[in-house]
């Protein structure tokens, strides 16, 4: 293995932790592994640095080693930890527990786990403060309200004698992070702090993250598979693949000008804003991250890589300077082409300029769907309604997309319950080429089951375990009346339409990986020929790399056969990459909608406007007008009077957004919005907003307000 | 909270109803006439028509249905058909004795079970937790009167530590070292089933949040050990615990008849062993009804501990 004590080193006068050839091994029952091997990186005070890979890279598993919490099997093998000098790696277990939260301190995931759910939030902080500060309660109590004030908490008194589960995530997160910034650590250590939450509420704790990195001056690993999110808050990053790191070096350098085709690869598989909607392919990277028992020899990447040359696969090639404050481990450094030049050779047209509108194919009119809330005591029944959806229209043209887009809470998949039967709409219709369709599956024919089809997020539940890929899409076939004799043949040819070899057919979803389950779940889908999918959410749960190819496979098979989708998402990026139209929900009711290109444009509705300016992107150029939205989706059972977005809209005009239910504007084209606010003086507001879709094609890049 | 407990009581009352009908429609199926029991089998015709007018036991089945349970409630359990005897003064002597011991083995096998649950989830798949988990499936496994036997065979015939017969004077004072060294055995004997599955549920679900991200949390903000074991993790975990430990308290109950019977000890369990032998139907009733009180009494109470320990369920 080829010694890379190279590392970048930031601007950052003194370095809070120096890592040098960290290798970490697993005992396993076939010996050990390395998850991470020989890897090096130093932060500095005040510094930022954005640990970025898939799943499986070994990023989180570095970080943890770093500070010495391995599981039961896990080990540190080589290398050398400083924590302002200071070797973490010759403590005692004793030394290392007064080091864990209060020099070093680490937020996870999720925060609706990461606090302890029966004891109330302001005891867990103030813990803390007791143990490393030695404070008496009274004073451990203060210093809790003083960080909770400090992460901008609303009301911390309430807030602290709350428990976990009466609070929203992100509010949670917030307590995380007060609980973590109470000693004042010299390292904190976020591990994918935002994954799992909603794009308005991420977009509050990055900044929240990035005011504490000028207030109290610590030192941040951030650990995210999300490179928009590392452009956000970030000063360097570093690239992890298999357990090695790749590239390393100043945000803008890796941004701009990726010296490593790994890192490359991962920029192009994520939908850029720039490409307009779904002209162009994403990026894949052929194959899968290597087994950490069947590394390849030499270079780890090479046999994914499309500039690999026989050398490549002699020796591991080591980290190199390749400009200042920049490395990679690429041994053809110098040949790596620009993102622009990359971007020309793998990206095709793919969708031919289309005419007008064909026929209509589904249409959604006035879908209500409210449940009764669950009753509080034995004599007091609860008349009130949860609405989920609350009259909502939409529909969807044959081999089009319609993309649905919201937090959580908008009512984006009970809608697509509705359409497919599922849930039986409290009021409303569904259509399906103009005749109604039964509200539930159980009144609609049989044909009518086969034309409407579904993908789910969460392709481990949706494909049972004990049935082989054949049999799962083998099913919907003979449910609709292929012969027998034909299914094994017509599987086949599902399985190649969505790039699976035939060895897949006998496969058990266990041994599939999270995107092969998604492919077979899409083939399923396929199998029963449908008119419209309905795709919930379906590549949410993907790495970035598996989430383009799955963006491509949908796109080339609409191409072909003509299948209209709903694509419903959180994520705008893959939601104007995909559609053709957009309808953007909030609280169960649409706010905007239309064509892709004008939704996407100003003028926005004041909702789409504040989501887009939460989206991360991945270019550290991209400085982007901070909307935000305060606190968090209202209740759906008391859903706000008048406008339902008043309660937390940046464009609030005064008592007509309380008292009035707005009116539906219609604008230039296809293109409806629905606020107070008319098309003129919502252009003139936004004059400086982001655009994010062209209508032009080729046309380059984003407009960004400075 | 109020209305949580409200609403439980609520269905406590309807449980307890439901099974006074199905306790007094079995003691109308129970094979046998009451009044040849009662009289003998010589007694004639005459003397038998007697007595089943004088209790009553000619009317129809709902009248004696609806007088038995209205009177239950007031306080007036009968008379007991064998002795003689009150059988509410009976039955809460009775009571206050079968209370005592499972108190003894109440208070010897819950922190017991517990603290080898803990352990043993603490020190998975080591040999401690080997031990404990094999240990107590073999428990769980064996019926009283095995492990009564054995207990006796080793610690009363052999050792010779404890007596083996509970024969106790029903009204026998208990603080008192005659008294408690009988309770030992006995308590020890129904202790042991439910002794393991408490291990078991212990273990399983304090290994459950080990693996909490919480758990995680707590140690890296430099908690020490038996800090977050006791602090963050036994809370939580202890939340199945304590509906297996109410649970348990009816097989506590049924572990009475066997064990009681066993070691001569003069409890509820004996009590009821003995009215059924005798076919005295009001001493059946009243056993049985107190039984049941005790059960969803128990049940109730775990119930409250458990919206008291988890607060997502008390605020609901």
């Amino acid at each position: 293995m080829a010694t890379t004590t190279e590392t970048t080193t930031g601007r950052g006068s003194r370095n809070v932790l120096e890592i040098e050839g960290l290798s970490v091994a697993y005992r396993t029952e076939e010996g050990d592994i390395f998850p991470v091997r020989d890897v090096s990186l130093t932060i500095g005070k005040g510094e930022s640095f954005g640990l970025v890979g898939e799943s499986g890279s070994g990023k989180s598993t570095l970080a943890m080693g770093a500070i010495r919490y391995l599981p039961a099997n896990g080990r540190v093998t080589a290398g050398r930890v400083l924590l302002s000098g200071r070797d973490l790696l010759s403590l005692s277990g004793k030394e290392m527990r007064s080091v864990w939260g209060s020099r070093v301190a680490v937020v996870y995931q999720s925060p609706g786990n990461a606090l302890n759910p029966s004891i109330r939030t302001g005891n867990q902080i103030a813990e803390v403060a007791r143990i490393h500060l030695g404070m008496s309660k009274q004073e451990a109590h203060q210093r809790m309200l003083e960080m909770l004030e400090k992460v901008k908490m609303p009301d911390p008194e309430s807030v602290a004698r709350r428990y976990p589960h009466q609070l929203s995530g992100g509010m949670l997160q917030r307590c995380v992070v007060a609980q973590a910034m109470v000693t004042n650590p010299e390292l904190l250590i976020l591990d994918e702090p935002t994954t799992a939450l909603d794009v308005t509420t991420q977009a509050v704790v990055l900044d929240l993250v990035a005011e504490l990195k000028q207030e109290f001056d610590s030192a941040i690993l951030y650990i995210t598979h999300d490179l928009g999110v590392v452009a956000r808050v970030c000063d360097r990053v570093g690239v992890m693949y298999a357990g090695e790191f790749m590239e390393q070096g100043a945000i803008r350098h890796l941004f701009k000008r990726p010296l490593h085709p790994y890192t490359l690869n991962l920029l192009g598989c994520v939908p850029h804003f720039s490409l307009g909607p779904r002209r162009k392919t994403l990026n894949t990277i052929p194959g899968f991250i290597p087994r950490l028992d069947e590394l390849p020899e030499g270079c780890i990447f090479a046999p994914r890589c499309s500039l690999a040359e026989p050398e490549c696969r002699v020796a591991q090639p080591p980290l190199v300077r390749a400009g200042e404050d920049h490395l990679t481990a690429c041994r053809r450094w110098p040949v790596v082409p620009t993102p622009a030049e990359h971007m020309d050779t793998i990206t095709a047209d793919l969708m031919q300029a289309r005419g007008e509108a064909e026929n209509r194919l589904l249409e959604a009119r006035d879908v209500k769907k409210y449940y009764p809330v669950p009753a509080q005591g034995p004599f007091r029944k609860d008349k009130r309604k949860v609405k989920s959806v609350d009259g909502m229209t939409i529909w969807i043209d044959e081999g089009r997309t319609l993309g649905l887009v919201g937090e959580s809470g908008s009512g984006k998949t009970t809608m697509a319950r509705t359409i497919i039967g599922l849930v039986e709409p409290t009021e409303g219709t569904i259509s399906l080429r103009g005749e109604v369709l039964g509200p539930t599956t159980r009144s609609r024919t049989r044909d009518v089951l086969r034309r409407i089809q579904m993908v789910f997020q969460n392709p481990d539940a949706s494909l049972n375990p004990r049935q082989t890929v054949g049999q799962s899409i083998g099913r919907p076939l003979a449910l609709f009346g292929t012969p027998r004799g034909e299914i094994p043949g017509r599987v086949l040819e599902l399985l190649e339409a969505v790039h699976l070899s035939p060895s897949y057919y006998r496969r058990l979803p266990s041994e599939l990986s999270g995107g092969e389950k998604q492919r077979v779940a899409i083939a399923r889908a396929f199998a029963a020929e449908p008119d419209l999918i309905l795709c919930d959410e379906p590549i949410a749960s993907l790495d970035v790399s598996v989430q383009g190819s799955l963006m491509n496979l949908l796109t080339t098979l609409q191409a072909e056969k003509g299948t209209s989708y709903l694509f419903i998402s959180h994520d705008l990026s893959a939601v104007q990459h995909l559609s053709d139209w957009v309808c953007v929900a909030y609280l169960g009711c649409a706010m905007e909608w239309g064509d892709a290109g004008d939704v996407l444009n100003p003028p926005y509705h004041p909702y789409t406007e504040a989501l887009l300016s939460a989206i991360p992107i991945p270019d550290p150029d991209v400085i982007q007008k901070n909307i935000r939205l305060e606190g968090s989706v209202p209740s759906a059972v008391d859903i706000p009077p008048g406008c339902r977005f008043h309660t937390r809209c940046p464009r609030f005009i005064g008592d007509i957004c309380v008292e009035e239910e707005p009116p539906w504007r219609e604008g230039e084209g296809d293109h409806w919005i629905y606020c107070h606010h008319t098309f003129e003086t919502l252009v003139e507001m936004q004059k400086e907003t982001l655009r994010l879709a062209d209508h032009d094609h080729g046309s380059p890049g984003v407009e960004v307000q400075v | 909270m109020l209305s949580f407990i409200v609403r439980r009581l609520g269905f406590m009352v309807l449980t307890l109803i439901l099974a006074s009908l199905l306790i007094f429609a079995a003691t109308q199926i129970l094979p046998g006439d009451v009044a040849t029991m009662v009289l003998g089998r010589f007694a004639t015709e005459q003397a038998l028509d007697n007595f089943r007018g004088e209790m009553g036991l000619n009317r129809s089945l709902v009248v004696q249905y609806g007088d038995w349970l209205f009177s239950f409630v007031q306080g007036d359990w009968g008379e007991s058909l064998s002795t003689r005897a009150d059988v509410r003064d009976l039955v809460l002597e009775r009571l206050r004795n079968s209370a005592m011991l499972a108190l003894v083995a109440f208070v010897m096998y819950v922190p017991l079970g517990i603290v080898l649950g803990v352990v043993a989830a603490i020190r998975r798949n080591s040999w401690v937790d080997h031990v404990i988990s094999v240990g107590s499936l073999a428990f769980i496994g064996l019926p009283e009167f095995v492990t009564g036997l054995l207990l006796i065979a080793v610690f009363a015939l052999r050792l010779d530590w404890f007596p083996s017969s509970s024969a106790i004077p029903p009204d026998a004072a208990f603080f008192d070292r005659h008294t408690l060294e009988r309770l030992v055995l006995p308590a020890l004997t129904i202790s042991l089933v439910s002794l393991a599955y408490i291990a078991r549920m212990t273990r399983s679900s304090t290994v459950e949040v080990l693996g909490m991200d919480y758990v995680r949390t707590a140690y890296l903000k430099g908690l020490s050990r038996s800090r977050v074991i006791g602090r963050h993790v036994l809370r939580n975990a202890l939340l199945p615990t304590v509906t297996v430990v109410a649970i348990g308290i009816g097989w506590l109950i049924g572990g009475l008849i066997v064990t009681e019977s066993l070691f001569g000890f003069p409890g509820i369990g004996r009590l009821l062993l003995f009215g059924i032998q005798r076919r005295d139907l009001p001493l059946i009733q009243a056993t049985t009804m107190v039984i049941v009180v005790i059960f969803t009494m128990a049940n109730l109470l775990a119930d409250i501990l458990y919206g008291y320990l988890n607060p997502r369920i008390r605020f609901r």
